[in-house]
């Protein structure tokens, strides 16, 4: 793997590779020492344009565990808010000798733009952009519903037969397209849930089905039902007329939570809002998996970086590994 | 150069059972054993040594397995490697008598893998090394405490391993790549 830009594209072999060896760095996240040299001497950099706390600090964890040398910037408080463009960072950081760069930028394709320019030659990990891809997310979310429903057995299998039901602001919702492409890929149905102004306009190609009405979704038993976050930032039409009403409607209230059939997984990528689009009942229940989403996300994310860093710097696609003879 | 056989089925049999009795022989009677395997080959290798002490003995001797692709030191000069899982026993290996085992010991950088890997698990009593064929040509200060079959080979040559439960059949042979 060169890059990890998106998970459109992404197909179902490769997906499940990736799953089984985040399985293998969670093993090693349950240790007493949670640390392995397989990074040692490489330098990620943490290249965010966007506020974050859980994807920055679960970056930092997964490449420190590898014993990746990790530099955080941070766009506030550096040369950026002095007018630096995206390039003269990426080459900044190019002459520092960077092997990673993850980077979060509020523009969509910004990742791309990075990896294809040649300002860099780093492997790019895109940890958000704009409203375009979260692949890092996606991955930790399918990797925490195999686990809920494959249990220890879960290396080497897929997500077929399972129903999601992505609930919330689909159109301004990089996490929701990211998901959508992964669990598709990986044999999930997916079916979308939103106030029609916060549905995305043109839904031609998407491999999904789509409704209006959450208790007539939540009627039908999806087996794993994922809240998006009502993103603040990004709310500057009138998409609902207020808070209770899209809570009203669209939340996942105690009534809602209680309804659901007990092998149902309520997920949710954080920061939650509690009691907008998610009650407090339903993210603390049992059901909830918004504890597990985050230490997943580092076994996740050790095995992008370990899957981006190791092994020589291919050009195109690597060869398959030879049957070792030094034993 | 067709490869040429040098174990048969039986002979790897007969080397196991050989191997189990010096383990426990050298073990003087403790019952602090633990077999891991490397994988691939090693680990079915670990199974059926520990299946054969746990006959000898008359209590089950836990095994397991260690993976140590992300302790290798030449990941940077290959294409990227699949880590298989690890496989300890509940009761972890602080204090146990491990013994290592693999198939073929030749550098011995897999085994400098092994101890590291080992090291952030738990810290064993001693560490023993089983292995089926050792071919020489050793590039780090590392010896077998347990050998199937010495091999002598030049390095162009190729030890190929096939066990029953990975490959359906199962022989050692050797061929010239040269």
């Amino acid at each position: 793997m060169r890059h990890l830009l998106s998970t459109k594209g992404l197909g179902r072999e490769q997906a499940i590779a990736i799953l089984d060896v985040a399985e293998d760095m969670g093993d090693v996240s349950q240790r007493e020492v949670k640390k392995l040299p397989a990074l040692r001497g490489k330098t990620v950099v943490n290249l965010f344009y966007e506020d974050s706390t859980r994807t920055r600090i679960s970056f930092e964890a997964a490449a420190k565990r590898l014993s990746a040398d990790v530099i955080n910037f941070s766009a506030k408080g550096s040369s950026v808010s002095k007018g630096e463009s995206l390039k003269d960072t990426a080459q900044t950081l190019a002459s520092m000798g960077a092997d990673a760069v993850v980077i979060r930028h509020p523009a969509s394709g910004a990742p791309q733009t990075l990896a294809q320019s040649g300002w860099i030659d780093a492997g790019i990990v895109n940890a958000g952009d704009g409203m375009h891809e979260h692949p890092t997310q996606a991955l930790l979310d399918a990797f925490t519903i195999r686990r809920r429903f494959h249990g220890a057995a879960a290396r080497g299998r897929d997500l077929d037969g399972i129903s999601v039901a992505i609930v919330g602001d689909i159109l301004h919702s990089r996490v929701a397209r990211s998901n959508i492409w992964l669990l598709t890929a990986l044999g999930a149905s997916v079916h979308l849930v939103a106030p029609a102004t916060l549905m995305p306009v043109d839904l031609e190609g998407w491999p999904v089905t789509v409704g209006y009405d959450l208790d007539r979704e939540l009627a039908s038993g999806p087996d794993v039902v994922m809240m998006l976050r009502i993103q603040a930032e990004r709310m500057h039409a009138s998409f609902f007329p207020n808070a209770r009403e899209y809570s009203r409607q669209w939340g996942l209230d105690e009534d809602r939570v209680g309804r659901l059939g007990a092998g149902t997984i309520v997920m949710h990528p954080g920061p939650m809002n509690r009691g907008l689009e998610i009650s407090a009942l339903a993210a603390d229940s049992p059901l909830s998996t918004v504890r597990e989403q985050v230490t997943n996300g580092v076994s996740v994310r050790m095995a992008a970086l370990y899957l981006l860093l190791s092994g020589e710097r291919e050009s195109s696609e690597g060869e398959p590994v030879e049957e070792e003879q030094s034993a | 150069m067709p490869a040429r056989i040098v174990l048969q089925q039986a002979d790897i049999g007969r080397a196991l059972t050989r191997i189990s009795y010096e383990i426990l022989e050298s073990n003087r009677g403790r019952d602090d054993l633990i077999i891991l395997g490397i994988p691939t080959r090693g680990v079915q290798l670990a199974r059926r040594i520990g299946a054969q002490l746990s006959e000898i003995t008359g209590s089950a001797v836990p095994t397991g397995s260690l993976d140590i692709t992300l302790y290798r030191d030449d990941l940077r000069r290959h294409p990227t490697r699949t880590p298989s899982p690890t496989e300890v026993p509940s009761g972890g290996i602080d204090g146990a008598t491990v013994v290592l085992v693999d198939d073929v010991l030749y550098s011995g950088r897999t085994i400098r893998a092994a101890l590291d890997a080992l090291s952030d698990i738990g810290r064993p009593r001693a560490v023993r090394l089983a292995v089926l064929v050792d071919r020489g040509h050793r590039e780090l200060p590392i010896r077998p405490d347990f050998v199937g079959k010495n091999l002598p080979s030049a390095q162009t040559e190729r030890i190929n391993v096939h066990l029953a439960e990975v490959d359906g059949d199962e022989y050692v042979s050797i061929e010239d790549n040269a």
